[in-house]
């Protein structure tokens, strides 16, 4: 995915969201890999959120809320990367929380699906289900549409360009750190410190 | 320069004298391992990027474990094991441990330490948090995502942000009515879910060196519950009997330099730890377990990676014999050859489990991972409504065990025991003593 400017409307969450509120274990039989059980993934998104109105509608495949807004050390837990595919297979957008959990913030940069942008202060209190938002990538903010508030964001850095080109691989490729073509010969890769990491 | 274990191993592994937290370096890697629900992903993204007909960087070094989804009639948990066996097929994998074959094991991490891929001194990568239970053996072991698990089968490298260290010391010896899951349990409840967010958890001291490494794999199985990029343990003797029983190949442990920087650093005396227990809906909610005395319950579960060793149900037989429980109680152990302890160990004379039969609880040899993390419906021990559970297992956010409306209580095998016999959540120590 590549964007400067994601608007839509929010999803707000509290802390320590984990992995099985975002997406619950009995669906880690789908995968990710297969076109309609990843669309699939996308329905169940963060189905396992108590007391919250879905963030996918009941029946339907998609969200309406291409910006969620959380708390401390969002998508803690398990390292199954359904979580982020999820989410982005659902059609959000990008995530503004306090924190991170490690490994879900590095799935995100490496499949490409969504943006985890981080706040200097906590920003749930801000925002209501349903608001209009809109972040600039460039800018480093994100504007409540409906209060007219202004926020600040903290930098993506390094992971901006990897979610820019589409994830890991795509990146590693424009950036000639693996072959363009199919069966490169990647044991002789070029080691970049560009690359983010976590 | 004076480095950390974790310092000296991504040292080593990526060519370099030395290392410093925050250094992104590539490094290579001994061994990656995957499982039946993040595999089928892996692979195809492996297949996506690297061609249909790519191999992966080295046979050896891959080792695929099912162990999630097994014991199920759900149809694509059966096609994900199928995806799994045909990649191992083309690719002439020696490390598979396949369903249905004597060779099947259950539990990835325990699996892995059993049939000796846990080595000192090594770089292991698994699509599973709980990758950082093999830190026990001395190794930089972390978890990852599918995408980076597809990037080291192509390239055997992994490009990794070196961590910086906090260490965490017991003096003198824990009580023996206290585990390596009280101790973990209680450090998360000190430093939070997030207090270890991006840094290595190191544990040292006399406490840490009596524990036997099952002990020592409880206490790097949790880091991940606090945030922890990988926990490391130093080698010993304990270690080394461990792994050289296990495995022909040589190993090379670090120790770390007396010097070397921790951005925490907290000693205890062991003997101040009490029987603790997580609270319902997350790791850090820590109180003793005499705190919670009225807190009835309505189940108890013992097993996964955390909770499901040989010495975790010796533990609960020694608590349970001649006892009845209270709730219903299930049991399943982590793999195959814990199953076959629990057939021929003995305490008193009898069998761990007849000691169990005896106390009326609801056994499954079928090794796995089960209910900890739910699973599909027809999963042993899942949770399916508002039960009150207490387990030995590694999480208890909302809905880990399966419906959102149960209520987990993490403890010891110990505690699990006891509370198991009461029905409410009980003090080891009043069967112990």
């Amino acid at each position: 995915m590549s964007a400067t400017v994601i608007r839509g409307k929010v999803y707000v969450l509290g802390d320590n969201i984990d992995t099985d509120q975002i997406i619950p274990a009995q669906y880690l039989n789908l995968v990710p890999t297969i076109p309609d059980e990843y669309e699939k993934l996308g329905s169940y998104a963060l189905c396992g959120v108590m007391d919250a109105p879905p963030f996918v509608p009941k029946g339907e495949m998609k969200t309406p809320y291409a910006i969620i807004v959380a708390g401390r050390n969002f998508g803690c837990g398990s390292s199954r990367e359904h979580a982020p595919i999820a989410i982005g297979a659902a059609g959000g957008k990008a995530v503004v929380a306090e924190s991170y959990a490690r490994i879900f913030f590095r799935n995100c940069v490496a499949t490409g699906e969504l943006y985890p942008m981080e706040t200097p202060v906590r920003l749930v209190d801000e925002f209501v289900i349903g608001d209009e938002a809109e972040i600039d990538l460039d800018a480093n903010t994100l504007t409540n549409l409906r209060t007219g508030a202004r926020l600040s964001l903290n930098p993506l850095g390094d992971a901006r360009p990897v979610i820019d080109a589409g994830g890991l691989f795509e990146y590693a490729r424009r950036n000639g750190m693996i072959a363009s073509n199919l069966e490169p010969d990647v044991r002789e890769a070029v080691p970049v410190n560009r690359v983010v990491e976590d | 320069m004076a480095m950390t274990m974790t310092e000296k191993i991504l040292a080593r592994a990526s060519g370099k004298a030395g290392v410093r937290p925050g250094d992104n370096v590539w490094a290579n890697v001994d061994t990656l391992m995957t499982h039946d629900v993040c595999g089928p992903g892996t692979i195809g993204i492996f297949k996506r990027e690297f061609g249909a007909n790519a191999k992966v960087w080295d046979r050896d070094k891959v080792v695929i474990i099912p162990d999630h989804y097994i014991f199920t009639a759900d149809d694509k948990c059966h096609r994900n094991v199928d995806i799994l066996r045909q990649f191992v097929q083309e690719q002439n994998l020696p490390h598979y441990y396949d369903v249905g074959s004597p060779r099947y094991k259950g539990v990835c991490h325990i699996a892995l330490a059993q049939e000796g891929h846990c080595r000192p001194g090594e770089v292991l990568f698994g699509t599973d948090s709980h990758t950082c239970t093999a830190g026990a053996f001395n190794q930089f072991a972390t978890g990852i995502g599918n995408t980076d698990a597809a990037f080291i089968l192509g390239t055997g490298k992994l490009l990794v942000k070196v961590p910086p260290t906090m260490r965490f010391v017991f003096d003198g010896e824990f009580p023996s009515y206290l585990m390596a899951k009280d101790v973990i349990l209680h450090l998360i409840g000190e430093i939070g879910v997030d207090g270890g967010t991006y840094k290595a958890m190191e544990f040292g001291g006399e406490a840490i060196q009596r524990l036997s490494m099952e002990e020592r794999m409880t206490l790097c199985n949790m880091v991940i519950e606090g945030g922890g990029k990988n926990g490391i343990i130093e080698a010993d003797d304990v270690t080394f009997d461990y792994v050289r029983a296990r495995t022909g190949k040589d190993f090379e442990p670090v120790k770390p330099d007396a010097d070397a920087g921790h951005v925490f650093f907290k000693r205890w005396d062991a003997r101040t730890i009490e029987p603790t227990v997580a609270k319902p809906h997350s790791p850090d909610k820590r109180a003793t377990a005499r705190e919670l005395r009225d807190v009835k319950l309505t189940r108890a579960y013992i097993g996964s990676c955390t909770g499901g060793k040989l010495t975790d149900f010796v533990s609960a037989a020694q608590v349970m014999r001649g006892q009845k429980v209270a709730v219903k109680t299930f049991l399943v152990p982590a793999t195959t050859e814990i199953s076959q302890g629990i057939r021929t160990e003995k305490l008193d004379g009898k069998t761990l489990l007849s000691i169990f039969e005896e106390a009326g609880c609801t056994i499954s040899m079928d090794a796995s991972c089960a209910a900890c993390l739910g699973g599909p419906a027809d999963t042993f021990g899942r949770i399916n409504g508002p039960e009150v559970c207490i387990s030995t297992t590694n999480r208890n956010f909302p809905g880990r065990m399966g419906a959102k409306e149960g209520q987990v209580y993490l403890a010891s095998p110990y505690t699990v025991a006891a509370s198991a016999i009461r029905g409410t959540i009980t003090d080891p120590r009043e069967f112990l003593q």
